[in-house]
């Protein structure tokens, strides 16, 4: 009996010398007390030397976490008890966030370098007046492809994605509302169509592609296409510079017949135990010059026209991450669809995936 | 002393109810609830008319039984040989090690052996038979499956056959059977609490895998355990996960039923 | 099967335990490379190692996860215990049923029993994190213990219980000085068993965890959808020394508890 106490108590020990480590840990060199700024990111969608810059200056101490869809993040923000104090969600879903009451109105006030966004980029539809949000970045959806196993002039168009030279060639993300905007797109549907029996077309024009999906994948879609696994990907802009830093034969498209164009924004969320470290960090990341090098080590498009100035020409003139107003006008936002709909975009895409081979 | 007694019991009766009663009625509740939140049978509506959840089904109990076979495939023989061998107690152990790592990095080692220009791949060049598509497919899959699943494969069907009366096997051999005979007359079908045993602990989790259909099948085999994933995790269609949970645990009734006899035995004979 | 001769059986053994072993050691040889890939070994190097032991992040998430993992294994292995203790007292159809229960979870596919506690969860308001992943843990180590204690005290002779009485033992003098050594070889494999099965969770824990509360198995699975980062192959070889130490020292317990292989015999998943 003594002894399974002592083995009891030893236990116990050892776990508060693991507590103790991990404080010690994550609380080295930082004296600034508990002032604790949670933020819930994308994965790897920040400079993370930036986040010790705004530790170092501001004396928060930054508590990181990310998730890897809108979806999984709305899951555990509405699951309730959160205490995210900075979320970075895309546009149609600001939309459904402000619909459920998630976040908190911003104080402009507090955020004086607002005025670095560009104009095209504030006031959209999704939150007029950008009551709620500040855009982050913003991207698209296009086409990456390896020059050594395709010519260029193969890939300008989504419809060429069908052809049958391309089979078990083309790894598609896994996301159901890009993978339908492609189908739709083609159709010349609306991206945000509601109608059933669109959809349900868009799907039968997918089914054809099974042949030539190799994958559905997500993240790791960088990795294969980095290692020449797959010939073509369909994936957002900042994914395809990544890739295109690793291996010199990707090249990125961004069909001209239109795409998805989305915009990745800081939002409050209502239940934000440190507002003030919110806004100290959204004024932060607006400064041009964090602004740049985020964008330098992200690799998504910049909003902040003053960071934009001081990004090289090559970056900026590039017409694949930066498109022509030609392409800008063809492309268009996802709004946030009613649950029913969304269900059966889900659905009809889950479908999809089960009969992708 | 009834007092005592009852103090025992109470932590563990709690459990029983908050961790097992309640998620079992929970996840039954929640079926009955559709994306908007009413309540309803739509759910099931949809299962079982839709023709895509039933071909999922269908799919998803296919694959787990070609994981099973497989694995049972690659395991008895396994099994009878580690039998026969001396240290027969290490060996097993050699086989139980691997559970004991990680299941994400075994799988996570399956992607850089399996990518186009892995380790399997140079080697397949090596030998002249050139470079071919490995991962994504439905062999590769299978394979990974059958890999996590092989070691609660040969444990239970290495202990029935450990079992086995030596002198039954004498006998069989005296009575002049041959080998082959005493195989099929004698030891498969005293093996057969085992076989059923580790068929019970491989088809179920077959059904629900869910990470490996992912990392290595591409995404291209769903599961009634990926639709649940999805579902409850990115579409927040909880009700539809639910109502696919709920077949779930029909379907682990199913086979615990089927295989049920050898439970019993196998807990007299253990 | 004697030495040095060739047999068919050894062979298939071979190249069974060759790719069983296969992928563990790819793993481990490549944390040593000097590249970034596991396609070239660019010769021999710490320098992955020195990466994992700078990574607050991924250290900060195996400290938690031992956490879990000792106070889940801890906190299941006394409620399984007294659980083993009250079925023992039990007969019939009692028994049964309360026996049937405890195997539910056992038998239960793990998506069902992260599903269904994130349900669970979310209607009693318990915040996604350390707190629901320790529950969980807990809920489903729970009869695994049972199960590894249950078989120690059928086997405990009443005979010996009752003499303790006769010699004017009190219930607990009994439970404390007769039951409890007896059964401590059980427990002992018990806690070690539900340890393995905490530290190895991946599909509950994915579906329960959240506000930054992460453990390994989760890690390594956001970490792999990534790629490849041999910083994760130098983690899995100091956790296949982990394992060898856990393993020998859970080997020499139930050696010493006599029957090991019904003790190895739970980790199939199976409901004995």
């Amino acid at each position: 009996m003594k002894k399974l106490l002592t083995i009891i108590v030893g236990i116990l020990a050892l776990c508060l010398l693991l507590v103790c480590g991990e404080y010690a840990l994550n609380h080295r060199g930082n004296t600034g007390g508990h002032r604790v700024l949670t933020i819930y990111n994308w994965g790897d969608y920040i400079d993370p030397a930036l986040i010790s810059k705004f530790e170092k200056r501001t004396g928060y101490k930054v508590d990181y976490e990310t998730f890897d869809s809108n979806e999984s993040m709305l899951t555990k923000l509405r699951q309730g008890g959160t205490n995210y104090d900075l979320v970075i969600p895309s546009e149609y879903t600001v939309q459904r966030m402000k619909k459920e009451g998630l976040v908190a109105r911003l104080d402009h006030q507090k955020l004086p370098n607002l005025r670095y966004i560009d104009r095209q980029f504030l006031n959209r539809s999704f939150d007029r007046g950008n009551e709620y949000s500040v855009p982050y970045f913003w991207g698209t959806l296009g086409i990456i492809y390896n020059d050594q196993k395709i010519n260029a002039g193969a890939v300008q168009h989504w419809e060429q994605l069908w052809s049958p030279r391309l089979k078990n060639n083309v790894m598609l993300i896994d996301s159901a509302r890009d993978v339908f905007a492609i189908a739709l797109i083609t159709q010349h549907q609306s991206v945000n169509t509601k109608d059933f029996t669109k959809l349900k077309r868009a799907q039968g024009h997918l089914k054809a592609l099974t042949p030539n999906v190799k994958a559905i994948v997500a993240d790791e879609m960088k990795m294969y296409m980095e290692q020449d696994e797959a010939a073509i990907g369909v994936t957002y802009s900042g994914d395809a510079r990544e890739m295109m830093d690793v291996n010199h034969h990707l090249h990125y498209v961004v069909p001209s017949e239109g795409s998805n164009i989305w915009f990745d924004n800081m939002v409050i969320p209502k239940r934000a135990q440190n507002k003030a470290a919110a806004y100290a960090f959204i004024n932060f990341m607006l400064a041009p010059a964090n602004a740049a090098q985020n964008a330098r080590y992200v690799g998504y498009a910049t909003p902040n026209w003053a960071a934009k100035k001081r990004l090289s020409k090559k970056i900026t003139s590039n017409q694949a991450f930066y498109p022509p107003q030609k392409t800008m006008r063809h492309l268009h936002t996802y709004h946030d669809l009613p649950l029913k709909t969304l269900g059966e975009y889900n659905d009809l895409f889950l479908e999809f995936k089960m009969f992708a081979k | 002393m009834m007092r005592q007694k009852t103090l025992f019991i109470v932590p563990y009766l709690l459990w029983i109810v908050l961790f097992v009663l309640a998620p079992l009625i929970l996840i039954f509740y929640q079926s009955l609830y559709n994306i908007n939140g009413q309540f309803t049978l739509d759910n099931y509506t949809t299962y079982l008319t839709s023709g895509v959840y039933l071909k999922m089904t269908f799919n998803s109990v296919w694959y787990a039984f070609l994981i099973t076979l497989v694995t049972l495939v690659i395991s008895y023989p396994t099994a009878y040989v580690l039998n026969r061998l001396h240290n027969k107690q290490f060996w097993l152990l050699l086989v139980i090690l691997p559970t004991w790592i990680n299941l994400l990095l075994k799988t996570y080692a399956f992607i850089g052996l399996f990518s186009r220009t892995g380790s399997i791949n140079q080697f397949l060049r090596f030998v002249g038979l050139g470079s071919h598509q490995l991962l994504f497919t439905d062999a590769s899959f299978m394979f990974v499956a059958a890999y996590i699943e092989i070691p609660f494969m040969v444990l239970p069907i290495f202990n029935s056959l450990a079992e086995i009366n030596p002198s039954l096997i004498n006998a069989s051999k005296d009575l002049g059977a041959s080998q082959w005979q005493t195989f099929t007359k004698v030891i498969w079908p005293l093996s057969m609490p085992g076989v059923k045993a580790g068929i019970q602990a491989v088809f179920i989790p077959s059904l629900s895998l869910f990470m490996i259909t992912r990392l290595i099948g591409g995404n291209r085999v769903i599961t009634l355990g990926t639709a649940i994933e999805e579902h409850f995790l990115t579409t927040q269609n909880w009700g539809m996960g639910s109502t696919i949970g709920v077949v779930l645990i029909i379907a682990m009734f199913i086979v615990m039923f089927a295989t049920g006899e050898a439970k019993q035995k196998g807990g007299h004979t253990r | 099967m004697k030495k040095h001769h060739f047999s068919w059986s050894g062979l298939y053994l071979t190249i069974v335990f060759i790719i069983l072993y296969a992928p563990i050691v790819y793993l481990v040889v490549y944390s040593f490379s000097a590249g970034t890939t596991m396609e070239k070994y660019h010769g021999f190097s710490l320098r992955h190692y020195a990466d994992l032991f700078a990574d607050t992040r991924m250290i900060t998430i195996v400290f938690n996860t031992l956490i879990v993992a000792l106070l889940a294994a801890l906190i299941a292995t006394i409620v399984g215990t007294l659980g083993a203790l009250a079925i023992k007292e039990t007969r019939g159809k009692v028994r049964n049923s309360l026996l049937s229960l405890n195997n539910v979870l056992m038998v239960s596919p793990d998506v069902i029993i992260g599903a269904s506690f994130l349900i669970f969860f979310t209607m009693l308001g318990i915040r996604l994190g350390f707190v629901s992943v320790l529950l969980s843990h807990i809920a489903f180590c729970i009869p695994i213990v049972v199960l590894m204690v249950l078989p120690k005290l059928n086997e405990l002779s009443p005979t010996l219980v009752d003499a303790a009485y006769d010699l004017g033992a009190s219930r607990w003098q009994a439970l404390s000085q007769v039951i409890l050594p007896a059964i401590t070889p059980g427990i002992g494999a018990g806690f070690f068993m539900v340890l393995t099965y905490s530290l190895d969770d991946f599909a509950v824990t994915f579906f329960v965890t959240g506000n930054g509360f992460s453990t390994l198995s989760v890690e390594i699975y956001s970490r792999a959808r990534q790629g490849i980062n041999l910083e994760i192959n130098a983690l899995s070889a100091l956790m296949l020394l982990a394992s060898l130490l856990l393993v020998g020292g859970y080997y020499l317990i139930s050696k010493h508890g006599g029957r090991r292989h019904r003790v190895i015999a739970v980790k199939e998943g199976d409901a004995q």
